[in-house]
């Protein structure tokens, strides 16, 4: 079926080496080549007020692409440049290798699935879902047999004659969907479409998306201020923070190798511990000091700039955190204040110094039924796990 | 449920009812009034509590007879021109106003451009004179364009005061509409124009409604400007008509009464035709929520 629904449409394809192209700031602005959707030094301001200042962005044919970032950041305005919904400053965007930097939104070949669904309040669910068929002026039966293939896919059969407002909120969402793919467009492009949906709908949407997006085999561009969606969905990650791509890449790596403190802090809950310390060279081993820490640091990993004395941020994710039995190394203590029991696992809350910031430990569900507010816990951490961050710069160490 | 509580919500039923018929008698007995004066005999009823004729020899509908000239070719057929001067009259203004105010709010909520403060400023400063402040220069405006005693300057008057009111309900109602509705359509392949036409203006229909009906009704009652604009008798509106009853020495109240029924309808029918849309929110559903 996919194939049935892209081949039309397909016309450029991933050779797999255009997700290195860098952007040379010099030249403004090249676009490269076989991506589906690239922009290219984007800049955008509303008023005084800088939003994007100077942002890449390349999704090869396929690929799932999810910018992330906290509010403000420009995630959803990137979105709105690409769908033509406002108009750059700067800087150009191509869709499927053709120049689409001036032209309206129609003319772009894109479909959209907004945060608000945004569904025509007066027309049924198959008109709603015709509507953009019918401007383009596509043959009734052409009309009829995508209704027909997305209706299915989504489960929308029994719907079609219904209105919007006698829909759920999960109908609703799925109709959204449903208008995007009977376009199939060279890109679909997605607005926080699931922030309106309780937790547990949220969840199976997810899932949704990303079955859909495999059987379509569609290039997907996707904002999101949540990061497990980020996580789980993307294919190819864009962290924005303040109008810049912080950090991009798959999803993983991201969160294993984060290149910043703000992208360390963002991915990742509950979020990373970030303590102030100092490196210390002891017998030819490296050891991270401060706020209550002491672990050793996997030198194989940061082979170069481990200077003794150096000033540096320790950060540990709780989930790289365990109650230290035996003769585990410990790195720290850390004195209870709260234990958070999930069930499967379990947060312990507390201080490694009178005067420190607030950490937080993963602990096995087994141990969170010993572990008592109050008590001092010793906490591990494999070398490996320990993540350094220049004091001054706040960008990880290499 | 138990039998005291059983008890409870009869015993709440039953005041319920109480108050309603209390709220239905003192909102219905003018109109038992109006009615019955129209139907009782030229020299009227005495005046009793309870306003209700007293065996069918009471009743009569000359009155109805009288103001519509029943029986006189002549003045049934000027009733009758009356009447469809009121009909062109308030229609054609409603819609001019709808027709002028649509676009107008549109623009005034969706787009930023010079003079739109001032020029919803200056809106709301019109809406603080009343039309009569303004009957003298009308009369001098409508009588150099030569269009006293007509209809078509009767409707000028009406659409000018009219709109800026219109206006400024209109443009809360597309302020109403989220704008992602109009952006959806132009990714799914509308103009502009498309947009406001296939999507935001039936999104508005509801309100559009409510204004057209509001700008039927103060045409179709008002009185003032329509006695100073109209001297013939053949260019009367129904409210002239209706006040040519109130004589200075005596006034036939059966005929009044008569006429403010004749008049109320078709005011209640266009009420009963519009309540669907008057009630239905129709952008309920298109978004979140």
């Amino acid at each position: 079926m996919s194939e049935a629904i892209h081949a039309a449409s397909r016309t450029a394809t991933n050779d797999g080496t255009s997700a290195s192209v860098e952007s040379s700031d010099t030249s403004l602005p090249e676009v490269p080549r076989a991506m589906r959707c690239a922009a290219r030094g984007i800049k955008k301001a509303f008023g005084a007020t800088p939003i994007l200042r100077g942002v890449d962005l390349e999704i090869p044919e396929g690929t799932f692409a999810v910018l992330v970032g906290p509010s403000g950041c420009g995630k959803s305005t990137l979105l709105r440049l690409v769908a033509g919904l406002e108009e750059a400053d700067e800087g150009a965007i191509t869709l499927a290798d053709r120049d689409v930097t001036h032209l309206p939104p129609r003319d772009r070949d894109v479909a959209m699935v907004f945060q608000s669904y945004a569904l025509y309040p007066h027309l049924t669910v198959r008109d709603n879902l015709a509507f953009g068929l019918k401007l383009r002026g596509t043959s009734t039966a052409e009309i009829d047999e995508r209704i027909e293939e997305a209706s299915a896919m989504l489960g929308l059969a029994k719907l079609l004659d219904r209105l919007p407002k006698q829909l759920s909120g999960g109908q609703r969402q799925r109709v959204a969907m449903g208008r995007a793919i009977v376009r199939r467009p060279t890109i679909f492009l997605f607005d926080e479409p699931l922030s309106n949906l309780d937790a547990a709908l949220r969840a199976e949407v997810r899932v949704e998306i990303r079955r859909l997006h495999d059987r379509l085999g569609a290039t997907t561009l996707y904002v999101t201020h949540d990061q497990v969606e980020a996580m789980t969905l993307a294919d190819s990650l864009w962290v924005l923070n303040g109008g810049l791509v912080e950090q991009k890449g798959p999803p993983l790596e991201i969160y294993e190798r984060p290149r910043t403190k703000f992208v360390a802090t963002f991915l990742g809950s509950p979020q990373m511990n970030l303590l102030s310390g100092r490196l210390v060279k002891e017998g030819g081993l490296v050891f991270a000091e401060g706020g209550g820490v002491r672990s050793r640091v996997d030198d194989e990993r940061f082979r170069s700039e481990l200077d003794d004395g150096r000033e540096v941020t320790i950060g540990v994710r709780p989930h790289d955190m365990f109650l230290a039995k035996g003769d585990a190394p410990k790195i720290a203590e850390l004195k209870v204040e709260i234990v958070e029991a999930l069930g499967s696992e379990a947060f312990a809350h507390g201080w490694l110094t009178s005067s420190g910031p607030t950490v937080i430990a993963r602990l096995d569900a087994a141990d969170a039924r010993t572990v008592k507010p109050g008590s001092v816990i010793p906490l591990g951490a494999a070398p490996t796990s320990i993540h350094l961050f220049d004091a001054a710069t706040d960008r990880a160490l290499a | 449920m138990s039998a005291r509580s059983k008890r409870g919500s009869a015993l709440e039923a039953v005041l319920v009812h109480a108050l309603l018929l209390v709220a239905v008698v003192y909102a219905l007995y003018p109109v038992l009034w109006v009615v019955t004066l129209a139907l009782s005999k030229a020299g009227g009823i005495e005046p009793r509590v309870i306003p209700v004729p007293h065996g069918a020899d009471e009743i009569t509908l000359d009155n109805f007879r009288l103001v519509t000239g029943a029986g006189d070719p002549e003045r049934s057929w000027l009733f009758a021109r009356q009447l469809v001067n009121s009909l062109v009259v308030s229609f054609a203004t409603a819609a001019t106003a709808v027709a002028i105010a649509t676009p107008a709010a549109y623009a005034l909520a969706r787009f930023e451009f010079v003079g739109k403060r001032s020029g919803l400023r200056g809106m709301l400063l019109t809406q603080m004179f009343p039309g009569v402040a303004s009957a003298v220069p009308l009369y001098l405006i409508l009588d150099a364009l030569h269009l006293l005693d007509t209809r078509s300057g009767l409707v000028l008057v009406y659409a000018a005061t009219a709109v800026p009111f219109a206006v400024f309900q209109l443009r809360g109602a597309f302020l109403a509409i989220p704008v992602d509705l109009e952006e959806a359509a132009m990714v799914d392949g509308a103009t502009r124009t498309q947009a406001f036409l296939k999507v935001a203006l039936p999104a508005a229909r509801p309100a559009i409604a409510v204004t057209a009906l509001f700008a039927f009704m103060s045409a179709w009652n008002e009185f003032i400007l329509a006695a100073t604009l109209l001297g013939r008798e053949s260019a009367f509106t129904l409210p002239v008509v209706l006040q040519s009853y109130v004589g200075e020495y005596s006034t036939q109240w059966g005929a009044f009464a008569a006429g403010a029924i004749l008049v109320s309808v078709p005011v209640m029918v266009l009420f009963y035709v519009a309540q669907r849309q008057l009630l239905s929110g129709l952008t309920a559903g298109g978004v979140k929520g």
